[in-house]
């Protein structure tokens, strides 16, 4: 390659640096305004803690709350669901509800004129959404069937599969809500759930965009002062992991495709060792430059899209190894991953790979914060997993001075394969025999349906 | 015009150039934040694929990541990624793009990147092996190996459709893409890939000038080719109803997809638009109509959605075009009652119209949801390119909220009224995956 053909970069331009101004309502709700230029429009997230309160009752929170997710919509003793959806609209919104196993999000866009008449909307909501029986009882049939549905996707069955087997008791093994406990989700469990959870005390507004930080505040302050609600946030219980030995195959019959599945700890957002481990997940597998993508895509034609990341839950972060890769190479496809991963822990990466990644991780925070949407949600699940909003600059700091050895030592901890737990969705009947060569295996399910 | 459509116009003022070679150059600045975005758009979409060509047009979008005349595999990606950028390509009905979006100061690079494949991409033999492997993992994770992985976008078309450019799987047989050779690859290069047949759009932070001068610089040199005259790719208008059946190995539940065609994208743009309100009225939200009715009120869907163009970009494509709706229901629900709930919700727009007020909340939610698009400098990067390359006017892509809020209720009824239950394209999937 001629490299002197190729253009330089210029001088990095100044990132604008948004400033967030923080309130704490009388109730206990913390308000977060981040002004910006751009587009006229608002963004909205407001996060409300939802951990279950302990293992022993996570799968049947977990339905809930799937269930509360969609019901909080259908109306409240002032507007039905139709209503609700339609003054929403008037303004450019509309509501999107998620749970997952640490928290509840609200979170819409707006068209700034809207947003005393949202906040308004999402306060009558938190306050008085009445869960009526009918209603509740066709929103759970509804879940009950996605649910089914989503639990023929090979990937979710892998995620699932990965979860339970790193997690075991913990409430994180559950990817998705058991159809049963979904299917006794009754309105009078709904209504409970919402008077002890969706509480403002541990809850965090964000509003994102084209707004005075002034006005929005008092603007917030005054729609949501009537939010009240005793009690404090749960969060989800520590985690301890040790990785399980050998192979979980979960068995697929007739699949094409092999979902190569692998996980661990990783070091959490406030752990000194996660820039290092950030930018050792990079270089193994992170990004399209990375070694994994070289090898089993771009020399083999294994696979497509394979990828390697790093995942923060509130009580555990993780590092984690995708790859769905043709029947006829699982073998050869799960040989060259765990060698990559090996060789990233015995052998240093090159200052060039260091570098490369480290750019690439600077540059595409920079890219994902650069619209209010991608800054609002940032934002929020910093702030909600009890980050100050500044730790992004902060974290881009001590990325910028992580070393070769740092990387190495960081991927002997992390990337180790003897210390990631290893699932496989797979036609079993094809590649059990050929996954034993590289550990014990253990066949598990019997299609992936359940 | 609503003040946020002015607004959006006025933010992004066009500067447009052409080059000897026939490049047509599109540049959308806007310095707010340091980003800039760089997008190639060819005039070549799965609907130019030849016969015994099915999915070529997305294979040859695989090789032009296989390194050019002075950038080896692997190190395009490394030089967009290296410099904090990303990058992507996608293949359409209508065209095939590449794009990067980088920080301003790499801008020079994506061009010289951009410019070094379009002159000259390394087509061997052992990059196209390697990438026929790629393509077809990409369709075994895509459609063969999860339920309704080709439902409804390869199978609808082959109902509501009769030209084999309409109708062929744009994902392509894997016998068609086996037998694909470096003589295939080369001639389609040729035939397609000519300065003349592209637009190169830039937005984000950079300076009119300096820009223009490096473009000049870097795709200046590439010598002009012939260019293929545009295709033709509409067809009659349906006179009946076409149905189908497909079976799902995988799915557990069933879906229904119809499908009707709507007023040429491009020559009928205005009418165009009455059909792009109508998806959005009948589809996004809990105030739809068809959520209301089927989810909410019947009971009888788990999920629906209704969109214009296949993909469900309106504004990125041509004739001939289908609004689309399709329903996962129940098992315990048959095909015929979901259709009939959807005709008769279609049907009393067409007979009784619809409200201001409910239209106005439609144009309401829409313009938002294309303000959130122009907030990211690659998103509305595209939507200029697109717009230039299928509607000859970058700027259409700024002034689409206005467009949408100046469609009248008359229009929309009218656009109703082209659903016709006795012109329908249908298609019905049934779960062969076994019982639950």
């Amino acid at each position: 390659m001629t490299a002197a053909l190729i253009p330089p970069l210029g001088e990095p331009r100044p990132q604008p640096a948004p400033e967030a101004v923080e309130t704490t309502l009388p109730n206990g709700l913390r308000v977060v305004v981040v002004p910006r230029p751009g587009v006229p429009l608002v963004e909205l997230r407001l996060r409300v803690p939802f951990a279950a309160a302990s293992a022993r009752n996570a799968g049947v929170h977990a339905a809930r709350g799937a269930v509360l997710s969609g019901a909080v919509l259908l109306g409240t003793q002032q507007h039905d669901q139709a209503q609700v959806a339609q003054l929403l609209q008037s303004h450019g919104a509309e509501l999107s509800v998620s749970t997952d196993a640490d928290r509840l999000v609200f979170g819409t866009t707006l068209l700034p004129g809207g947003l005393a008449p949202v906040l308004e909307l999402l306060a009558e909501l938190l306050t008085g959404a009445s869960y009526p029986a009918g209603r509740v009882d066709g929103e759970r049939d509804r879940l009950a069937e996605r649910i089914a549905i989503a639990r023929t996707q090979p990937g979710t069955i892998a995620r699932s599969a990965l979860a339970a087997r790193r997690y075991g008791a913990h409430p994180y093994a559950i990817q998705l809500p058991d159809a049963d406990l979904v299917a006794a989700v009754r309105a009078p469990a709904l209504r409970r759930l919402h008077r002890e959870r969706v509480l403002p005390a541990g809850s965090i507004l964000v509003l994102v965009g084209d707004l005075d930080p002034a006005a929005a505040t008092g603007t917030a302050a005054a729609a949501l002062e009537v939010w009240s609600g005793s009690g404090t946030a749960v969060q989800a219980p520590p985690v301890t992991e040790q990785p399980a030995q050998g192979i979980e195959l979960v068995h697929r019959p007739g699949a094409v495709q092999s979902n190569l599945r692998l996980g661990g700890p990783a070091p959490a957002r406030t752990d000194p060792d996660l820039p290092a481990t950030r930018l050792a997940a990079m270089v193994y597998g992170g990004y399209f430059s990375s070694r994994l993508v070289e090898n089993i895509r771009e020399r083999r034609g294994y696979s497509y899209s394979p990828r390697s990341a790093i995942d923060h839950q509130r009580a555990a972060s993780s590092f984690l190894v995708e790859a769905d890769v043709a029947t006829e190479v699982t073998g050869p496809a799960l040989l060259e991953t765990l060698y990559e991963l090996g060789r990233m822990a015995l052998t240093p990466v090159t200052e060039a790979e260091l570098d490369a990644a480290r750019r690439y991780v600077l540059g595409s925070m920079a890219l994902s914060t650069s619209t209010h949407a991608g800054l609002a949600s940032t934002l929020s699940a910093l702030l909600g997993v009890g980050l100050p909003a500044d730790w992004l600059s902060t974290h881009q700091r001590d990325l910028t001075e992580v070393t070769v050895e740092q990387v190495q030592a960081a991927a002997a901890r992390y990337l180790a394969p003897e210390g990631l737990t290893a699932v496989v969705v797979g036609d079993a009947d094809r590649v059990a025999a050929e996954l034993g060569t590289l550990a014990p295996v253990t066949v598990t399910g019997g299609g992936g349906q359940e | 015009m609503t003040a946020a459509g002015t607004e959006l116009t006025l933010r992004h003022p066009i500067e447009r150039f052409t080059l000897d070679n026939g490049l047509r150059v599109v540049l959308a600045p806007d310095r707010s934040v340091p980003v800039v975005a760089v997008s190639v758009y060819y005039d070549v979409g799965m609907r130019n694929e030849p016969e015994g060509r099915t999915g070529f047009a997305h294979l040859f979008e695989h090789m032009m990541f296989q390194g050019s005349a002075n950038v080896a595999k692997m190190e395009h990606a490394r030089l967009v990624q290296a410099a904090g950028g990303t990058f992507n390509g996608s293949t359409h009905q209508d065209y095939t793009n590449y794009f990067q979006a980088l920080p301003a100061e790499a801008l020079e690079r994506a061009l010289f990147l951009e410019a070094d494949r379009m002159a000259a991409p390394a087509i061997t033999e052992e990059n196209l092996r390697n990438q026929i492997d790629v393509v077809k993992e990409e369709i075994r994770v895509n459609v063969l190996n999860r339920p309704y992985g080709a439902f409804p976008w390869l199978q609808l078309p082959q109902v509501a459709f009769d030209s084999f450019a309409n109708t062929h799987d744009g994902y392509g047989s894997f016998v068609d893409l086996e037998s694909s050779t470096v003589a295939d690859a080369t001639d389609f290069f040729d035939k397609y890939y000519a300065p003349g047949n592209a637009v190169l759009c830039i937005g984000g932070d950079l300076d009119v000038g300096a820009t223009e001068e490096l473009v000049r610089r870097w795709f200046g040199p590439i010598p002009g080719r012939h260019v293929p005259p545009l295709p033709y790719t509409g067809e009659p208008s349906p006179t009946t109803v076409r149905s189908a059946v497909v079976e799902d190995p995988l799915a557990t539940a069933p879906a229904l997809a119809l499908g009707w065609r709507v007023p040429d994208p491009v020559g009928d743009f205005d009418t165009y638009l009455g059909s792009v309100l109508l998806a959005e009225l009948l589809s996004e939200g809990d105030a739809s109509r068809l959520e209301s009715r089927l989810v909410h009120g019947d009971r009888i869907a788990i999920a629906q959605s209704s969109y214009v163009g296949l993909f469900g970009d309106p504004f990125d494509v041509r004739d001939a075009t289908l609004l689309t709706t399709q329903v996962h229901h129940p098992a315990a629900v048959p095909a015929e009652r979901v259709m009939a709930a959807v005709h008769e919700e279609v049907g009393r727009i067409a007979t009784d119209g619809v409200g201001t007020d409910e239209l106005r909340r439609v144009q309401a939610r829409i313009e938002a949801q294309l303000l959130q698009q122009a907030d990211s400098v690659l998103g509305r990067t595209l939507a200029f390119a697109a717009a230039e390359l299928v509607h000859g006017r970058a700027e259409l892509a700024g002034e689409l909220a206005a467009r949408l809020a100046a469609v009248t209720p008359e229009a929309v009824q009218a656009a109703a009224r082209g659903l016709d239950p006795g012109t329908a394209a249908v298609l019905e999937l049934r779960p062969a995956g076994g019982a639950r």
